[in-house]
């Protein structure tokens, strides 16, 4: 494994005392695509908002253990919530673009860090919308209602919106679920690009997208982390026996 | 099997038809009060008469100043419960969490909204006038200036009477904004007061409007608070103060003034002028007035409310 991005380790979450996640310890490679699998309810979704502390927002919830990103822990009492993610950007199941316009949306976390010209603002909306591979089907739609974009246009808008802070993590959390085949394709071909900037997580309950599109997987069972490997590894030949049978449909 | 009506389908039936007929008894209520104003009010009704001041002991003229004054004092009570009432529902639904102190705060917003307006009246009287206006008057040594019942105790009152009304409206406006943007927000770094103020309070924009709607219809036609708190029998003169800039001069409402009010020149036609019947198609004049009046800040809400909408969910 090159270079780690997060490294985590003991990493257990209760959310009003019952345990969602329990004794999790993994570290994840930089510029790679790591996938999570595993039925619902097994903690994916929980476990990838432990990373950009969204937990925080619910009352209930008790996290111990480390996470490190880049060497800090970033649930060291120093660390500042709204500055960590702003440096992870995240895509959530459905669409939820603002019901303001493309470029409001686009534009959205610049804003928030105090930019204003329109100038500055309008190049970062196209390079990030060219980064998310939806420049050419939204430069002349610029001020009409988001909203007005099909489903699998408005989760890419939602990626670029992401990628307009600068994050260096991108965490995805089952971003092509609620899309047709096409542009689910589409996603995919964007996080295979992506991968060479930014270090991808993704969580999905469709294995065969784990499979096109990570490099390494993650199995996660009733909050516990069953099995971590190269993709090509969990697939072909994992070592839990459980693995197995949830990626052969079995359960799950 | 047999696909003959049941009994049930009978109830139903029968139940469907009573609703029905009980909603044409209401609205033939509420159609005949309106039609009865109408008819018996729009003779009165033409240029003079909404601009002219009372005339001949109020048997004639028109009701100009209790336009203006009904006009300025809900101006008023919007500009001071809108900013209160917004805020208070932000705190309650955003910020409040869930502790004793906080459900008493919201028991108690709900219950002024059962309060009987005369108590708010004696309220606005005791508290605004003697006691805060009085008090401002011996510290600004002003005299009997603010201790008397003027416009802005009345705008005051009403503002109170009207608060629940718009911090439940917001609260139900905030609540509706779905957590999922808010959480789109929070994940691109946004910080609580940033979410609240560029996704939450933009996206409960029309519903906050709803409640603004409300709120004036309400207040626009409360007779009972501003009996005791400045609205006046008869006055000569407008409540306007020049604010003057150089050679520059604004009209601007007075609040330290006293005002008509178009529901108390309603209750003044007919019990206090000197012939209540000849002064019968006035009161009629003066209620379609009114309730115009309600229509017409109904309609320009709904068409603001209309056009958010627009914008919120297009396509």
């Amino acid at each position: 494994m090159k270079e780690i991005k997060i490294s985590i380790s003991n990493l257990s979450l209760n959310y009003t005392g019952k345990p969602a996640l329990k004794n999790i310890s993994l570290n994840i490679p930089a510029k790679r695509v790591t996938a999570f699998i595993g039925p619902s309810g097994c903690g994916k979704s929980t476990f990838l908002r432990t990373l950009n502390r969204m937990n925080d927002l619910l009352d209930g919830v008790s996290v111990s253990g480390k996470v490190l990103i880049d060497g800090i822990d970033i649930y060291d009492k120093n660390i500042d919530v709204v500055n960590l993610r702003k440096r992870i950007g995240m895509v959530f199941q459905k669409s939820n673009l603002f019901p303001k316009s493309v470029f409001d949306n686009l534009v959205f976390g610049a804003r928030l860090n105090g930019i204003k010209k329109e100038e500055e603002l309008m190049e970062i909306a196209e390079r990030t919308s060219k980064q998310a591979a939806i420049w050419d089907e939204i430069k002349d739609r610029l001020d009409e209602n988001a909203l007005n974009l099909s489903m699998g246009q408005q989760q890419r808008l939602c990626i670029a919106r992401a990628l307009a802070v600068e994050p260096d993590i991108i965490l995805m959390d089952e971003p092509a679920s609620a899309l047709d085949p096409i542009s689910t394709g589409k996603i995919e071909d964007l996080i295979y690009e992506l991968k060479n900037e930014f270090t991808i997580l993704i969580v999905t309950h469709n294995m065969q997208q784990a499979a096109r599109v990570s490099d390494f997987t993650a199995f996660l069972y009733m909050g516990e982390l069953v099995e971590y490997d190269r993709t090509s590894r969990i697939f072909t030949n994992p070592s839990s026996r459980q693995t197995e049978d949830y990626i052969t449909g079995r359960f799950g | 099997m047999t696909f003959s009506k049941t009994n049930k389908d009978i109830k139903s039936l029968l139940f469907v038809n009573l609703v029905r007929v009980l909603f044409f008894i209401l609205l033939g209520v509420l159609m005949l009060i309106i039609s009865k104003i109408f008819i018996e009010g729009i003779g009165v009704i033409n240029f003079q008469f909404l601009f002219d001041e009372p005339k001949n002991n109020m048997t004639s003229g028109g009701i100009g100043p209790a336009i203006f004054g009904t006009l300025a004092v809900t101006i008023l009570m919007l500009l001071f419960s809108l900013p209160l009432g917004i805020c208070t529902a932000v705190y309650l639904s955003e910020y409040a969490k869930d502790t004793l102190l906080n459900r008493i705060i919201r028991a108690s917003i709900n219950n002024l909204a059962g309060v009987p307006s005369i108590v708010y009246g004696l309220f606005g009287l005791g508290f605004f006038v003697l006691f805060i206006g009085k008090n401002i008057d011996s510290v600004l040594k002003s005299g009997l200036l603010f201790g008397q019942p003027v416009m802005l105790w009345a705008a005051s009152t009403l503002a109170i009477l009207v608060l629940p009304i718009i911090v439940v409206s917001t609260q139900e406006a905030l609540n509706s904004v779905p957590k999922s943007h808010r959480d789109a927000a929070y994940g691109l770094g946004a910080t609580k007061w940033q979410v609240i103020k560029s996704v939450v309070l933009p996206e409960a924009k029309s519903g906050i409007l709803t409640g603004t709607i409300l709120a004036v219809s309400r207040g626009i036609g409360e007779t009972a608070p501003i009996l005791f708190l400045g609205a006046a029998f008869y006055l000569p003169n407008l409540p306007i103060v020049y604010l003057c800039f150089g050679d520059f001069c604004l009209p601007m409402i007075n609040p330290a003034e006293q005002f008509m009010h178009i529901s108390y020149h309603i209750f003044i036609l007919a019990t206090q002028s000197s012939n209540p019947t000849v002064t019968l198609p006035l009161q009629y004049g003066s209620a379609l007035v009114l309730i115009g009046l309600t229509l017409f800040s109904n309609i320009i809400a709904i068409y603001f409310r209309y056009k958010f909408r627009k914008t919120e969910r297009k396509g």
